[in-house]
């Protein structure tokens, strides 16, 4: 009696549907997603209905934290934020940066420490600097330096939109604070950043 | 599939002697790369792109200017909402010294704020809201009214600061309820 034969079976699996899968879900990730951006300071926005599209370029964004700390940042197009150090230390002649410093300021993300405690700020390493703990600039209206900061930054990239970025739990008198400063230098419309979220009227109409 | 007919075509070349190599690749690293392609860009980017809203604020005037505008306001046209701690919210039409409506308090969202805005914004021709934080009010909540324009297609609105006659009318609208 023959033995019967068991035929052997291939392990090996065709791949080339998994390949597609994987390459579409890769395709599709990098057209529809944006790198995140790389902030030190941890934000959660108010939600609001409005569905205007934030621009990638030309933002002079204001952060302010739970605990009331005030961030600045402006983005490079242009260079615009190696000409705002350029101006900050043309305006206070006792703050000049040394070509490092310059390369730190650019590369760094939100400002948030005072004028006079800039320089050892970018002074430090990379790591450290993500890792220090940023007091917030002054927006006393003795010592108004946010107010600094928006003017010369607006100087350096004069298309800048202004947007407020704050916590849901920001005390308000700071905000004011800020939008005081704001209407200060002139700049009475501004944009707040805030999250998607349903608008009821629409929802009613379906 | 494609491995079946391979293996026919292979034994074809095998009649006629001449021996095909497989097309065949594998695509496992292929397919290794691209899941790590995937897993990277899943966690190093973000979805939703912030979305804004815009705001203009009137642009400041004198304090003298700020006394004759505020007077020149109608009263009867006046919506007041006052923002305070703890997420409470009051309204009251017409000026805090002489209130058409008095003081009352009501809730965010679509219950409360909502519904009185809609109602009043009906009944009243060229309503003009005026937004008052208090100082212990929080960011969210200002922003909840400021959307709640929006949604109540409130044309007119402003934010304008709390006056102590406001303040007031809060300490005493608590009081009384105990």
């Amino acid at each position: 009696m023959p033995k019967v034969k068991v035929p052997r079976k291939s392990t090996l699996i065709d791949m080339t549907a998994m390949c597609d899968v994987a390459f579409l879900l890769l395709t599709f990730f990098m057209l529809t997603t944006q790198f995140k951006s790389d902030e030190s300071v941890v934000v959660s926005l108010p939600s609001s209905i409005s569905e205007i599209k934030l621009p990638d370029t030309d933002i002079l964004n204001i952060t302010i934290t739970k605990d009331g700390k005030v961030f600045f940042n402006i983005d490079n197009k242009n260079f615009a934020r190696e000409r705002l150090l350029a101006r900050i230390s043309e305006k206070f002649p006792e703050l000049q940066f040394t070509a490092a410093e310059e390369k730190a300021f650019v590369l760094t993300g939100s400002i948030g420490v005072p004028l006079n405690q800039l320089k050892g700020y970018l002074d430090l390493d990379e790591p450290d600097r993500k890792m220090y703990d940023q007091p917030g600039i002054p927006i006393d209206s003795t010592n108004n330096e946010l107010g600094t900061w928006v003017m010369q930054g607006r100087l350096s990239n004069p298309n800048v939109r202004i947007t407020i970025k704050g916590d849901r739990d920001a005390p308000w008198p700071i905000v004011k604070k800020v939008i005081d400063t704001l209407q200060d230098k002139n700049v009475n419309k501004f944009n707040l950043i805030t999250n998607l979220e349903a608008d009821p009227n629409k929802l009613k109409g379906v | 599939m494609a491995e079946l007919e391979q293996k026919q075509v292979g034994k074809k070349g095998k009649k006629k002697g001449r021996k095909k190599m497989s097309t065949r690749i594998d695509l496992t690293p292929m397919v290794d790369l691209g899941f790590l392609l995937v897993t990277f860009f899943m966690l190093t980017t973000t979805f939703s792109k912030p979305q804004t809203m815009e705001i203009n604020m009137p642009v400041k005037p004198k304090e003298q200017l700020k006394e004759e505008e505020q007077n020149s306001l109608k009263a009867s046209k006046a919506f007041n909402i006052l923002i305070g701690a703890d997420n409470k919210l009051y309204w009251y039409r017409g000026l805090p010294q002489e209130p058409i409506e008095p003081l009352s308090e009501t809730i965010f969202g679509a219950d409360g704020i909502r519904k009185v805005l809609l109602l009043k914004n009906s009944q009243i021709e060229n309503m003009v809201v005026l937004i008052k934080p208090t100082n212990d009010a929080n960011y969210k909540n200002v922003v909840d009214i400021l959307d709640e324009m929006n949604i109540c297609n409130i044309q007119r609105y402003a934010l304008v600061d709390i006056t102590s006659a406001d303040l007031d009318a809060i300490k005493q609208f608590t009081k009384g309820q105990g």
